[in-house]
């Protein structure tokens, strides 16, 4: 962007001032460290110049809005058009509670729903199910059976609002519900619209809600989409994610990386099945996590939505630009919440919410302060809303498009953090792919030693966390948490013991059966599962014929 | 005090996980017990899954025991993982891929730390099996550390050897070392769903068929292909080390393998009670830290040192 | 002259949660200081916890819960050890813990709970404080 002469001005003139103004303040005025690190660990120099992003190709490498590498973002308009979706995650105890909440946030003008379940159900276990014992409805909604389904959607039309669903291992199983509820609602599969998050790698490298082997698992996920291609054309059918990576301690560049790892693992398999790239690479979407670092988040950012419009493009030879674009929803950063002085955490979700505006986010998930200590009440909802609120409406970050292009720092930054991931790329297509690097624990480890790193930063104090290794104060107890009530376990269970008595047995075995026969075949499960929901068969059950088929997996731990 | 060895003998966990730790902090109490549990043992059939990390040995032994318990056989596991030679301490994680053996009172897992033992092997292994042999269990799986090709103890202690390969870990028989071949038993071609598998399966088959040193060994090792993680193949396994159980057996090769054993047991007992005595008698009054000194000022040579302390022992 | 005694941990996540990055990060740590620390893995019920800690004769046992089912879990590990016999491992816990269920858990036995943000050096010196002497 700059020709020689300018560099060359502007490298003497930089010379000439760490000799002159510089040399002088610097023994009156030391530095508060020998050397600067981002939250990763990214060193960070003193001064950013035209010099550090001299490579840089204004057409090449930034463009436009809405254009190919879409490093300025995805739309050609962004928040001057609208603002991202405001789509708080929310569920909890049973499917009439939540039906209740969801219900409310309708009337409130929410058009998007975004559904929590249970740990039971993310791992395909019945409420009745030994390990499901305590976790019943804690987490999020837990369903069991088409029933509670139905009762999750009572009077909510689905062919008016779009549902988020957070499931991964029986993702299927989820849709399949969603879709039978949609069929008696009399709404065509082409008007139905929403998310899973399908993404069963990052279960498996770190968020611990897997059920089956890395292959099965990668079938049921291929299938999941090409059946939604071919019938569900409006639903997001992956939500490639980075959220859980960064959550378990890597760093932003490692959370993209990895994430984009998964991406071509997912967008491999497909194309392996025979799908064109171009009809499903459209409707994958992406999570990530925001941190409290603004400058490094935005330009993650920015250098994710690069790497991946070129990988589509150039490696999958990806034709419509809307299979290059990242979109991605955003959550602020879980970890990054303190137990200590929790009001503080409100300024970390308000700088996180920053970073995921400045770096274009598609949707955003603020935190609530108290969730270190809690399940969210409903008066740290409601400020974890109005600060993504404040950002949209008052900040000013929304009327420009990528306003922090062309800052000399968030460029050098972006082109580290997509040297970063390109690299390790590089590193795991030479393992054999993403499931081979898995498989050996390289990403595992990569992570859980960047945690380690980081650990050891707070507890030497080189890392500064308020209110954890500074600024530390004696605090009363908190109060106001909200907790679950255990009982729903066993109401629960009651129900279930209810459905199994009472369900048509004979219709009900013949679609176990019938599912059997598909998953055991190469044929796409996901109209068996629609048949086996109908037929009442549980959650439970549909994973235990496919645990029977496709066996359990136990991962390889690395610690 | 507790009798441990009639309550192992009786089937109580608890006396043989705490004897299990005796043995390994080399804690005297133990020796009376081992005495009285050693005419108990020599029942276990002792299985040894070696190979490099990451060859699946976990998961393979996890399987391996649940096809054993199917058969209605009761197993004991041992899982080796290697110490820290920095800090001493060690992340023992094993388990992991067994946690549904947990709760299974026919199993008994016991994880242990190399604690600075070199071979593959925590330095007690050998009387870890006894106990557990004694204990009741009918086979004894022991899981090596997996750290290289110099981990090839496990024969000495294993009844039948199973060495794990993958495809893809850089497992060709080029980079074999010399000798690491000749430990197995039973090969196994683990992953073999991976790129590169038929490859593997077929330059060990060949290995094996031509190889000298394992043709003229009257067992010719079998070749396994498994998928550990989906369970296929584990049966074909276990199928072989039958098989291998029953060459021993019948070749009266086991007999020999168990002599083989007791003598060097035996050899390494006397060793290692004898340096522990000379040792213990030599730091108790500080001679040992005086005849030091005199070494390192080159007064006496550690020749000299030896014999002089060999032959007042031997005399007393 | 026996080796010197070395600590023995388990750590374990009850339950379903999937948070593992403290628990794994502790193991570690511990590791660090000396101990021989037995990682369990995710989805571990009381009865696979007890019957580990029986099996590998733990000094130690240590929880960490991030999904708020330590009230139903930790009270039964510990009420579980005791069934055993196992009346003097140490049970300690971490995770995601209301400071207002505290007293009821240190009631049920267990010793010591450390909330996010406790320094690693605190846990560890607590242990070595806490652990039992073996006979």
């Amino acid at each position: 962007m700059f020709d020689d002469k300018a560099l060359e001005r502007i490298r003497a003139g930089k010379d000439n001032w760490e000799k002159t103004t510089l040399a002088k303040t610097l023994p009156k005025a030391p530095e508060r460290k020998p050397v600067f690190t981002s939250i990763s660990g990214t060193p960070v120099e003193r001064l950013y110049t035209p010099l550090d992003v001299q490579g840089l190709d204004y057409e090449r490498d930034l463009g436009y809005p809405g254009q190919f590498p879409f490093t300025r973002g995805v739309q050609p308009t962004m928040y001057r058009g609208r603002y991202w979706t405001m789509r708080q995650y929310a569920g909890f105890g049973n499917a009439r509670e939540s039906n209740a909440r969801y219900r409310y946030l309708l009337e409130q003008g929410q058009t998007g729903l975004s559904v929590a379940f249970d740990l039971p159900t993310q791992a395909g276990y019945d409420s009745d199910h030994p390990l499901s014992m305590g976790e019943v409805g804690k987490v999020g909604v837990a369903i069991d059976s088409l029933d509670d389904m139905k009762i999750l959607f009572d009077g909510i039309p689905l062919d008016k609002v779009t549902t988020s669903m957070t499931i991964n291992a029986p993702a299927t199983v989820l849709l399949a519900m969603y879709l039978a509820i949609a069929e008696e609602q009399g709404v065509s599969f082409d008007k139905v619209g929403g998310t899973v998050q399908n993404d069963i790698l990052k279960e498996i490298i770190c968020r611990g809600q897997y059920i089956f082997p890395p292959k099965p698992s990668m079938r049921l996920t291929v299938d999941l989409i090409d059946y939604c291609f071919k019938n569900v054309p409006k639903w997001n059918t992956i939500s490639i994610s980075g959220y859980h990576i960064r959550e378990a301690g890597s760093t932003a560049a490692q959370e993209m990386a990895f994430t984009i790892a998964d991406g071509i693992a997912y967008v491999q398999a497909c194309v392996d099945r025979g799908l064109a790239v171009d009809s499903f690479a459209p409707r994958l979407s992406f999570f990530f996590n925001a941190f409290t670092n603004v400058l490094e988040e935005v330009a993650k950012f920015r250098a994710g939505r690069r790497v991946w419009a070129r990988i589509m493009k150039e490696r999958f030879g990806a034709k419509d630009p809307r299979s290059m674009m990242m979109r991605y929803h955003v959550q602020t950063g879980g970890v990054t919440l303190t137990a200590q002085q929790p009001l503080n955490n409100i300024v970390r979700v308000a700088l996180q919410a920053y970073a995921a505006a400045l770096g274009g986010c598609q949707s955003l998930h603020t935190n609530s302060y108290d969730e270190a200590l809690c399940l969210p009440t409903q008066e740290a909802v409601t400020v974890a809303l109005r600060t993504q609120q404040i950002v949209a409406e008052e900040s000013g970050a929304t009327d420009t498009i990528d306003p922090l292009a062309g800052s000399y720092f968030v460029e050098a930054m972006t082109d580290k953090i997509e040297a970063d991931i390109e690299e390790y790329i590089k590193k795991i297509d030479a393992m054999g792919g993403t499931l081979a690097a898995i498989e050996q624990g390289y990403i595992q480890k990569e992570i859980q030693d960047s945690a380690y790193r980081f650990q050891k930063e707070i507890e030497t104090g080189e890392r500064v966390y308020v209110g954890i290794n500074k600024y530390t104060m004696e605090e009363p107890e908190p109060t106001n948490l909200l907790k679950v009530d255990m009982k729903v376990g066993e109401i629960e269970a009651a129900k279930l013991k209810k459905l199994r008595a009472e369900r048509d047995q004979a219709k009900w075995k013949a679609a176990l059966d019938k599912l059997r026969e598909v998953s055991q075949s190469d044929e796409n499960v996901m109209p068996a599962v629609i048949e086996a929901v109908k037929a009442r068969a549980t959650i439970g059950e549909i994973c235990d014929v496919w645990r029977d088929i496709f066996g359990e997996y136990r991962p390889k731990e690395f610690v | 005090m507790q009798d441990y060895a009639q309550q192992v003998l009786e089937g109580s966990p608890r006396a043989a996980a705490r004897l299990i730790s005796w043995l390994e902090d080399e804690d005297e109490r133990a020796l009376d017990v081992m005495e009285r549990l050693y005419p108990h043992t020599g029942r276990a059939y002792i299985v040894g899954i070696t190979g490099s990390p990451g060859a699946g040995k976990s998961t393979l032994t996890d399987k391996l025991t649940f096809a054993l318990r199917r058969q209605g056989l009761t197993v004991g596991i041992i899982a080796v993982d290697p110490s820290s030679p920095f800090t001493g301490g060690a992340v023992l994680g094993d388990r992991v891929r067994m946690s549904r053996l947990s709760t299974d009172p026919g199993v008994f897992i016991r994880s242990m730390a190399t604690r600075g033992f070199l071979g593959g092997l925590a330095k007690a292994t050998g009387e870890v099996v006894k106990v557990l042999d004694a204990f009741g269990k009918d086979v004894i799986v022991i899981e090596t550390v997996g750290v290289g090709q110099d981990e090839v103890d496990i024969i000495r202690l294993a009844d039948t050897t199973c060495l794990v390969l993958v495809p893809g870990l850089g497992d060709t028989i080029q980079s074999m070392k010399a000798g690491v071949m000749e430990i197995a038993d039973i090969f196994v071609i683990n992953k073999a769903d991976r790129p590169g598998a038929d490859q593997l399966y077929a330059e060990v088959t060949t290995r094996v068929e031509q190889d000298a040193h394992l043709k003229e060994r009257a067992w010719t090792p079998p070749v396994v292909r498994t998928v550990a993680v989906e369970d296929q193949g584990v049966d074909r396994l276990l199928e072989a080390v039958h098989d291998h159980r029953r060459f021993l057996e019948d070749s009266g090769a086991l007999e020999d393998k168990r002599r083989r054993r007791a003598r060097e047991e035996t050899l390494q007992m006397i060793h290692g009670e004898l340096f522990r005595r000379i040792r213990d008698r030599l730091t108790a009054d500080g001679e040992l830290e005086a005849l030091v000194d005199e070494i390192a000022a080159k007064r006496r040579s550690p020749y000299r040192v030896m014999r002089e302390v060999i032959g007042r022992w031997l005399k007393e | 002259m026996a080796q010197e005694r070395k600590i023995k941990i388990i750590v374990a996540k009850p339950g379903l949660d999937g948070h593992d990055r403290g628990a794994k990060l502790l193991a570690r740590i511990f590791a660090e200081a000396g101990m021989e620390v037995v990682y369990t893995g995710l989805r571990q019920t009381p009865e696979m916890i007890v019957e580990t800690a029986l099996q590998e004769d733990a000094d130690v046992v240590g929880l960490s819960s991030l999904s708020g089912v330590h009230m139903y879990f930790f009270p039964r590990v510990v009420q579980l050890l005791r069934e055993k016999g196992l009346d003097d491992v140490l049970v300690v816990g971490g995770g995601i813990i209301p400071s207002e269920d505290i007293p009821e858990l240190k009631k049920a036995g267990v010793a010591e709970i450390f909330g996010p943000g406790t320094p690693t050096a605190k846990i560890v010196e607590f242990i070595k404080q806490n652990v039992r002497r073996r006979d």
